[in-house]
């Protein structure tokens, strides 16, 4: 078809966790513009595996851009060069023929390889068991209608709580600081009174768990921002920052 | 075996409640010596761990991604209904349950529907508690919109996200349970079979994705929550993990399949680019408010939709459906599409997509008002299209998005088999043959967070409270059938890969069972699965190892289950000599059309029963009796 693309590919291939890992280089041929960047993935590793080699593991579920799965660190940029946008809607016209791509997997101490693209975020798990909840059983609850928010507060606390949790934000930290994805979740309970009777066991077993997970400091150098898919705020790491004072002041 | 669906007697508005007072109960001290294994962590599967967890008893969950929360229900966009009546506009939990039950062209369980909508009104609640930020008024309290086939304002939602919010609610409930040891989560894990023991569903082999390690894990009971299997299909709008192997394994160890053939086709999608896509996207059903949908009047005319005169124009809605015009229900708006592109007057590259567009709308209400109804989704198509909807019409095309067949369950979610539980879109129950906008999330959480906690206790209460073994003949016959399996798949070393297998019975299945089905194709269709599955078992080409991570192994096993239940849901297409709701035979149909129900013959649950391998599936009936609904013939003219 005309207006398609042969681009070259530098990829990360890393066996495991243990394994030494190096780039490899692909040929990707007769890309439609129109494919997703995972698309043009696939075609490369239906090439791969009909050559015999073994194809490039890389996260993907959902591919709209909300489970928060896909993970690829394109040209230097984590889910590539668009903005507000997950790998998995970028799509090839944001490239052009002859181009070399490289592509590696998110870095940081936290986030080990598992295999090639594939990276180990369970340290977001353990962070979120630490605090980010709130507690009440089920049947124990008022009517939902008991609980009035304001709308401000509540549109504020949604956009917090519209992360994805892909870890963008700390592949593209300088300090692989998860200062950005921590704060949303503590942002989001902090602005709503459900949140408000753990308030400071939350800031303090959250930051308390984000350090011990190896993430490193914020700089306020605000590329979690500008990485991030979904356009969390910077604000929210100024709000985290109050609610731990708070909490260590009054503790 | 004879179905007992155990849906008790007695007025429609106390069955549950004296349900619940008939239950037996787990003494809160023994809860604490019965273990659950949970597979799947959507919002039936975390809403149902967090709940079980609270109450004591030991969970053990699964999943196949790296975190409980990227189960599929994060993708939900619309909503999620309840019997709140907050708008004071009528709204009730009859109904809902009438809404529910009609919508579903009446092939669901009154019993259980009513349930439904009962404690659709305790998951809102459950869910602000939980921190779930729901869209709001300025007086602070609680907003609703209105959804397809309501007349009243039930629907709470949060942006276009809702589905998010509810999960990231559950999942945050689950969190706080793995911090006091009562839930353990087993991430990249999938399972590939249920161990039963005497009878009984005791256990699961699963394979730890990263490691390639088969693995038995031993419960008192266990709960299927892994959703729908719509991915048969190829492409629809499910994530592309989404897949039907830990059902049907269970199935092949005994449960009954209901109503396979029902699945829910959505009309307005994003359509095919070409060969290399991987997934459709789903454009919200409010676009057709404001929408006109279109194609040429003349076969093959590619002009662009700008150059084509209005008299060249057919509003086929409008045309055959004057009075509901372009908001006719899903699957009628579906079906014209595709008859539209059967005629050849489909547009874009592939002629397979009609046109809705908003220049009228824009003319009327002007660019910002439609900029600020619907400015994320014309956002979302630019993306991925690279067209601008303002400018030029947009490109739809239906497809395949729920699945409302599943495991046959009775009133207490338990399968066929005893222990063996099933949750959410895994199971076949409340939305009878069409399930209606914002009633996904709505079961999902009713099953997990109000039903099974109570319903999954009366069977506990009878077990003997050891802890299994894993160690008995029966986990390690199914440990090694599991791995026997994988080795096969290793070792046939053929030349189509797992992805040439899945398109090509996607297509299969589009073509002999999507949106219109009749007799011939359906045999044709069974003949050509028949053929492709014994081919794979041939020529499948599967990289690699099974002691490493290995993502084309994963979709090798889930490609030779799909491979199984095509045949099945023709099977079941084929039986059902009638028309509803998702499920349109063309032999029956009204003179003007439309769906034709045959309650006479066919006010049944189909639930078909595994017979061994390539044997023929044996069919079972659980009549659906109406004691306090009259049914109707749907009408939309």
């Amino acid at each position: 078809m005309s207006g398609n693309m042969n681009l070259t590919l530098k990829v990360w291939r890393q066996k495991s966790q243990n394994a030494q890992g190096a780039f490899e280089t692909y040929e990707a041929k007769n890309i439609s513009p129109d494919m997703s960047f995972l698309e043009m993935m696939d075609v490369v590793n239906e090439d791969l595996i009909k050559a015999g080699k073994e194809p490039i593991a890389f996260d993907h579920d959902c591919r709209e851009g909300i489970c928060g799965m896909c993970s690829m660190y394109i040209n230097g940029r984590a889910h590539g060069p668009l903005k507000g946008v997950t790998t998995c809607q970028l799509h090839m016209r944001s490239f052009s023929s002859g181009e070399t791509i490289t592509i590696e997997p998110w870095r940081a101490t936290a986030f080990p390889v598992l295999r090639d693209l594939v990276v180990d975020r369970t340290a977001f798990e353990r962070i979120q068991q630490a605090g980010g909840y709130v507690s009440v059983n089920t049947g124990s609850v008022p009517d939902a209608n008991a609980i009035p928010i304001s709308k401000e507060n509540a549109d504020e606390a949604f956009l917090s709580a519209a992360c994805i949790g892909c870890g963008a934000c700390v592949a593209a930290c300088k300090n692989s600081s998860a200062m950005l994805f921590v704060s949303a979740k503590v942002s989001q309970y902090a602005l709503l009174p459900q949140g408000n009777v753990e308030r400071k066991e939350r800031v303090l077993n959250m930051v308390s768990q984000m350090d011990q997970e190896g993430f490193g400091n914020c700089t306020n150098t605000e590329a979690c921002e500008a990485e991030c898919p979904k356009e969390i705020k910077v604000t929210n790491i100024a709000r985290m920052n109050r609610e731990f004072l708070r909490a260590k002041l009054f503790s | 075996m004879t179905l007992n669906s155990k849906a008790p007697s007695g007025p429609l508005a106390e069955k549950w409640n004296n349900h619940k007072f008939n239950l037996k109960l787990v003494n809160p001290a023994n809860k604490r010596k019965y273990d659950i294994i949970i597979v799947g962590t959507g919002l039936a599967g975390a809403s149902a761990a967090a709940s079980l967890a609270e109450l004591g008893y030991n969970v053990k969950t699964f999943c196949v991604q790296d975190s409980p929360r990227r189960a599929h229900s994060i993708a939900a966009q619309g909503g999620i209904n309840a019997a709140k009546n907050y708008r004071n506009d009528g709204d009730s939990v009859y109904r809902l349950f009438y809404d529910t039950l009609k919508g579903g062209d009446y092939r669901a369980r009154e019993s259980n529907v009513y349930r439904l909508a009962q404690v659709s009104v305790n998951i809102i609640d459950q869910c602000v508690a939980q921190g779930v930020p729901f869209a709001r008024e300025y007086g602070g309290l609680l907003d609703n919109r209105s959804f397809g086939g309501a007349q009243v304002s039930r629907t709470f939602y949060a942006k276009g996200q809702t589905g998010q919010q509810l999960l990231l609610g559950a999942y945050s409930a689950m969190n706080r349970q793995v911090a006091t040891g009562k839930i353990q989560s087993y991430t990249r894990h999938e399972m590939l079979d249920v161990v039963m023991v005497d009878g009984k569903a005791r256990g699961i082999i699963a394979r730890d994705l990263v490691t390639g390690q088969i693995e038995r894990h031993s419960a008192h009971a266990v709960v299927l929550c892994t959703g729908g299997y719509g991915n048969v299909f190829y492409l629809t709008t499910y994530a592309r993990g989404s897949n039907v192997t830990a059902i049907w394994r269970a199935h092949k160890k005994g449960a009954y399949f209901g109503n396979p053939c029902f699945t829910q086709i959505h009309p307005t999608c994003i359509p095919v680019s070409g060969d290399h896509q991987s997934k459709l996207t789903l454009m919200s059903e409010s676009l057709r408010n404001d929408g006109r949908i279109w194609v040429p009047l003349k076969k093959g005319d590619n002009r662009k939709p700008e150059d084509i005169p209005e008299a060249e124009r057919d509003y086929y809605l409008e045309r055959i459906y004057p009075s509901f015009g372009n908001l006719v229900p899903r699957d009628i708006a579906s079906r014209k599409a595709k008859e539209m592109c059967d005629q050849g007057r489909g547009v874009g590259a592939s002629g397979l997509a009609v046109y809705l567009d908003f220049s009228d709308a824009i003319n009327r209400l002007g660019e910002s008002t439609v900029a600020s109804r619907y400015g994320n989704l014309f956002d979302m198509y630019k993306q991925i299209t690279g067209e601008n909807p303002y400018k030029t019409p947009m490109r739809i095309y239906p497809a395949v998005h729920y699945t409302m067949g599943g495991l046959w369950v009775d009133y207490n979610l338990m399968t066929t088999i005893p222990g063996l539980y099933a949750c959410g879109e895994a199971n076949f129950s409340d939305h009878g043959a069409n399930r209606l906008g914002a009633s996904a999330l709505m079961q999902g959480l009713a099953d997990g967070y109000f039903v099974l906690p109570y319903t999954i206790g009366d069977y506990l209460a009878g077990e003997e409270r050891k802890e299994v073994s894993i160690d008995s003949p029966e986990f390690v016959a199914a440990e090694k059938n599991v791995k026997d399996q994988l080795q096969k798949l290793l070792s046939i070393n053929g030349n189509k890969t797992v992805h040439e297998f899945q398109r090509e019975l996607g297509l299969i299945m589009w073509n002999h069972c999507g949106m219109a089905r009749n007799e011939n194709g359906l045999k044709e269709g069974i003949e050509k699965i028949k053929a492709l599955r014994a081919e794979f078992w041939k020529n499948i080409k599967v990289p690699g190892v099974g002691e490493e991570l290995n993502q084309n192994l994963e979709r090798a096993g889930r490609v030779a289950d799909f491979l199984e239940l095509g045949e099945l849901m023709m099977q079941d297409a084929l039986q059902r000599n009638e028309s509803c709701g998702g499920h349109f035979r063309e032999e029956y149909q009204t003179p003007e059309g439309e769906a034709l129900r045959d309650d006479d013959n066919y006010a049944y649950v189909a639930a078909w029963e595994y017979k061994g391998e390539n044997q023929p599936s044996e069919m079972h009936k659980e009549a659906l009796e109406y004691e306090f609904i009259k049914r109707s013939q749907r009408s939309y003219k």
